[in-house]
């Protein structure tokens, strides 16, 4: 332990480097995990990247320069949308909310995943009971109610979207962290660090997190691709940010806006396939993600 | 923690991985069994009401306000609803007030459609029902049959095929496989007539009741927005009869059974089928929750009367007490089916009797 602190890390703790290295090198060999991680890379540049080409004009609904709901022609390659703007500079633009959105209701909900899981796993006793109890009733609860009284009350907008995505998600990564927390704390290394005098708080941050911490990543990967939909759900139901332009405001505009009558595909399918695109990339980095760290699932096809 | 490879709602993994334990076989002891799980679900709709208190009553800044937006309001209205929703009294008394009215039944009023909540869901309830109970009939017998081949024959094209169809229907939001369908359905695509009708549960202007015609309309209306419901939830079915095909499989009676001389078809339908269904059939009763949140979209899409479309209707003033409404009952029955599961469980495993 004195030589770990004495040390600077990466020299100090070559066997986690090591995991890290095999893991790096499994990770790029399944095709699945890099194809994901390729179209993730890409759509964030093309993310930050909005601004630089895309003007306010292109997604002011007044002055828009086409014929509403005009299909593909040379000017306006995916046609126009109820407004008459341009859909693919929308379709770029979509891209900001749907991502940042998803984004941090992750962050969030493995903030407190992470915090219930650890806590209700190293203490054990009626703390883990009563937390365990409430994560299960979360857990069974329907999520889309929940979580569309949660923004309803809230008012519209992008902050009570993340709010209500990130209250009703937490549960499984917090059942997922107890149960890795139970199983490292169950190694004899634990047990050697309690004999050294190690203290509750030294134990979880310095011994169970980093040991928890890639199952934290699985359970943030899977959870994008279902934040994705939860926030395109909501918006579409009309609680995102009225001005936004994002996708599940796109497809909601399409919807009600006379798009299905018009048979406008060009309007419907584009915002649909770019959100399958994002959830399929971050499923399939998951997926892979957990089938290199439990090689035990990874037998079965 | 994830014991198969398949995408799994946290609520059928949680369910699935932790089946209820029981202890030796006996009335009595089936006695406690049922009392401790009725208790827990007792526990569970309290938490719901103490919820669904702090989100619509005590979450609004102003709840008077948040009703009445949008909406000329006098100020002898004002003063007529606060002491309607007892905006004057202690909190405890108004939670012991909301939970004597939600418990006869007294939702509070829905100031959009001018009628008691508890009328507009039981008006509402049915056309859900129809549409979930035909959704789950035709789900749960396409999951089951892809399932069991998928699982049998591990890797194979149809495996491969299907499950790659789940995953990738897993990322497809229902709303918009909803649009598609009907667009597709309703509108037609090039040589395609459209064969459906866009929306709604009747054609307009037609009679209701048991007549012949009138259930065959009833049922082109359904065909839609049943097909999405089934394309969203299916693969759960399969997922978990796939994988519970496959540690079936590995199974020593097997052998006997091929020893026998049965022929393959044989041993996986009379052998394996029966073991390994025990998963789903529960799995029936934990889906209600995902049928709910696919079932708001999709009768959004479709109006389809029901409490879906209603949620999204309530959503769009926002009508708050119906919107309470419909979150309690979605929510309630979620814990009510989630204790059959429970029950069903016990009585069809016996192993988790004796355990």
């Amino acid at each position: 332990m004195t030589a770990t602190t004495s040390k600077a890390p990466v020299a100090a703790s070559p066997p986690r480097l090591q995991a890290l290295r095999r893991f790096a090198r499994e990770f790029v060999s399944r095709r699945a995990a890099m194809v994901g991680l390729g179209i993730l890379i890409a759509l964030t540049i093309l993310a930050l990247a909005a601004p630089l080409f895309i003007h306010a004009s292109d997604l002011d609904v007044v002055n828009a320069p086409g014929v509403p709901l005009s299909p593909p022609s040379a000017r306006f390659p995916l046609g126009t949308d109820y407004a008459g703007r341009s859909i693919v500079p929308l379709l770029i633009w979509g891209t900001r909310p749907s991502l940042a959105i998803a984004l941090i209701a992750t962050a969030l909900t493995m903030i407190v995943g992470t915090l219930i899981g650890l806590v209700a796993g190293h203490y054990g006793g009626s703390t883990a009971r009563v937390l365990m109890a409430v994560t299960d009733w979360f857990i069974a609860l329907p999520t889309l109610p929940l979580a569309i009284a949660l923004a309803a009350v809230l008012g519209q907008g992008d902050t009570s979207i993340t709010v209500a995505i990130a209250v009703t998600s937490w549960p499984g990564t917090a059942r997922l962290i107890r149960a890795q927390t139970l199983a490292v704390e169950a190694r004899p290394f634990i047990e050697r660090a309690k004999a050294l005098g190690a203290r509750d708080s030294q134990l979880v941050v310095r011994h169970v997190l980093p040991n928890v911490a890639p199952f934290v990543l699985v359970s943030a990967t899977l959870t994008v691709s279902g934040a994705i939909i939860s926030e395109v759900t909501l918006a579409f139901l009309g609680l995102g940010n009225p001005t936004d332009v994002s996708w599940g405001a796109m497809i909601n505009q399409a919807f009600f806006q006379g798009a299905v009558t018009r048979g406008a595909w060009w309007y419907i399918l584009p915002p649909g396939i770019a959100i399958v695109i994002v959830a399929l990339a971050f499923t399939m980095m998951g997926r892979a993600v957990e089938n290199i760290l439990n090689p035990r699932m990874a037998r079965r096809p | 923690m994830s014991s198969s490879s398949a995408p799994l709602s946290p609520q059928s993994l949680s369910a699935l991985e932790a089946p209820p334990s029981g202890g030796a076989s006996g009335a009595r002891d089936f006695a406690h069994y049922l009392a401790t799980k009725v208790a827990a679900a007792l526990v569970s709709f309290v938490a719901l009401l103490v919820v669904g208190f702090i989100i619509f009553s005590l979450m609004p800044s102003n709840p008077v306000e948040a009703l009445t937006r949008g909406r000329p309001t006098s100020a002898k209205q004002i003063a007529y609803l606060t002491k309607e929703l007892g905006l004057n009294q202690p909190i405890w008394e108004r939670f012991a007030h909301y939970v004597a009215n939600t418990l006869q039944g007294h939702l509070g009023y829905s100031f959009q459609f001018d009628t008691p909540v508890s009328t507009l869901i039981a008006q509402r309830l049915w056309p859900t029902i129809l549409l979930m109970g035909s959704a789950t009939i035709v789900s749960v017998w396409l999951g089951m049959w892809l399932g069991v081949r998928s699982g049998w024959r591990p890797g194979s094209l149809l495996d491969r095929l299907s499950t790659g169809s789940a995953i990738t229907l897993w990322s497809v939001p229902t709303f918009w496989l909803g649009i598609i369908l009907l667009v597709l359905g309703s509108e037609g695509v090039g040589p395609i007539p459209p064969l459906f009708p866009a929306g709604g549960m009747s054609t307009a202007g037609t009679v209701g009741g048991f007549a012949p015609a009138h259930i065959l309309d009833v049922a082109r209306h359904l065909v839609l927005p049943c097909l999405t419901l089934v394309l969203v939830v299916f693969a759960q079915y399969q997922m978990v009869m796939r994988s519970s095909m496959i540690d079936e499989a590995g199974n020593p009676y097997l052998l006997t059974a091929r020893a026998k001389g049965l022929r393959d078809a044989e041993v996986r339908q009379r052998h394996v089928v029966p073991n390994a269904m025990l998963p789903s059939v529960t799995l029936i009763f934990l889906q209600v929750g995902t049928m709910i949140s696919g079932t708001i979209t999709v009768e959004t899409v479709y109006s389809w009367p029901g409490l879906g479309y209603l949620t999204y209707q309530a959503l769009q003033i926002p009508d708050l007490q119906l919107l309470e409404g419909t979150f309690i009952v979605f929510s309630a029955s979620v814990i009510v089916f989630n204790l059959l599961a429970d029950l069903l469980y016990r009585a069809l495993d016996p192993r988790v009797r004796r355990a």
